[in-house]
């Protein structure tokens, strides 16, 4: 059975870097895949991988992660881009949608620029 | 971090304006087994005549942290000098038994995993330290993993120059236009690092990069 845990903005927008990455890999640990609104910023993804790895055991092998993230419309007006950053500012950058699988469940997640493939190990593999 | 940043620029910047001699550090970064070991043995073969490094196919091979000192290279009238740092492969996971698939004993599988994940650490606190980066992706590969996303972001986010290099373009599965389309704001250079393909054109790039 998958579980996935989704993590609405509200819940993690009030935390700092290392509460939030500490979240994620708590639940991911738990062998469940999160469903993350928003981002992470590029230094928490490499905060991310750099924790996992000091986590990684003969259980946990790491994570799987994609980002999905709304194109960049260009030749956008002046006015247009103001008002998107105004918003990001006010409510906070929601913009996104961020999955974190565990490796022992999640055997890749490719990405093209419009769809998303996340594929599953077939059985639970045994550990030497 | 934007501190960090804006340290670089100011450093960059101070450099320029005074013509200071510094060391300047071009690191090769990518996912593992995408050639940046290969890629410095070419460089180091084709400037310095000896090889950096040793090369697999197993992934992880390189573990530490290689720096190569002095490395001055020329492409038309322009000359460079710089420290080459090459990097352990990021990756996101490792599993130990994704070696023993490489025929490696048990203990060596797990020897192995360790030294990457801390291979891994360690690339990714090198980061701050580079002037200017070659991320070396494998042309053959989809471009659009997050691994790849996440080292171009943080180097955008630090303002650190970046060259893309599609690496083994001899490979019939090779497609730079994919890499080309997935970072259209970097120019992409396709090579390969093992036959020396187009290689002159990417000693011109990085003179550029550098400077």
């Amino acid at each position: 059975m998958l579980t996935f845990q989704l993590i609405p903005y509200s819940e993690i927008s009030g935390l700092n870097s290392e509460a939030k990455i500490k979240k994620i890999l708590n639940i991911v640990k738990e062998n469940k895949i999160v469903l993350m609104q928003g981002k992470l910023k590029p230094s928490e993804e490499t905060t991310l991988i750099q924790r996992t790895m000091e986590d990684v055991t003969r259980e946990f092998s790491g994570i799987e992660l994609c980002t999905v993230y709304p194109a960049e419309k260009r030749n956008r007006e002046l006015w247009a881009i103001l008002k998107a950053l105004m918003v990001k500012y006010i409510i906070g950058d929601r913009e996104g949608l961020t999955i974190i699988g565990p490796a022992s469940v999640v055997k890749e997640i490719k990405k093209d620029p419009n769809r998303i493939e996340l594929f599953m190990h077939s059985k639970k593999k045994k550990k030497r | 971090m934007v501190i960090r940043s804006f340290q670089n620029f100011l450093n960059r910047l101070l450099g320029r304006l005074f013509k200071t001699k510094r060391t300047i550090k071009l690191g090769l970064y990518g996912p593992p087994n995408s050639g940046k070991t290969s890629l410095a043995n070419r460089i180091c073969i084709d400037w310095l005549g000896k090889e950096m490094g040793t090369v697999s196919a197993i992934p992880h091979e390189t573990r530490e942290i290689n720096i190569k000192e002095n490395v001055t290279i020329k492409a038309g009238n322009k000359k460079i000098s710089f420290n080459l740092v090459d990097t352990p492969g990021i990756a996101t996971k490792i599993d130990y038994e994704d070696f023993l698939k490489f025929k490696l004993n048990p203990k060596d599988a797990k020897d192995r995993s360790k030294e990457a994940t801390k291979g891994v650490i360690d690339a990714i606190k090198w980061l701050d330290d580079m002037n200017c980066v070659i991320m070396v992706l494998d042309s053959t590969k989809n471009p659009y993993s997050q691994v790849n996303i996440t080292i171009i972001g943080n180097l955008a986010a630090r303002n650190i120059p970046v060259l893309v290099v599609g690496n083994k373009t001899d490979l019939k599965k090779a497609n730079l236009k994919k890499l080309e389309s997935a970072f259209p704001q970097y120019k992409v250079i396709g090579i390969s690092a093992l036959k020396g393909d187009n290689v002159d054109e990417l000693y011109k790039e990085m003179t550029r990069l550098v400077n």
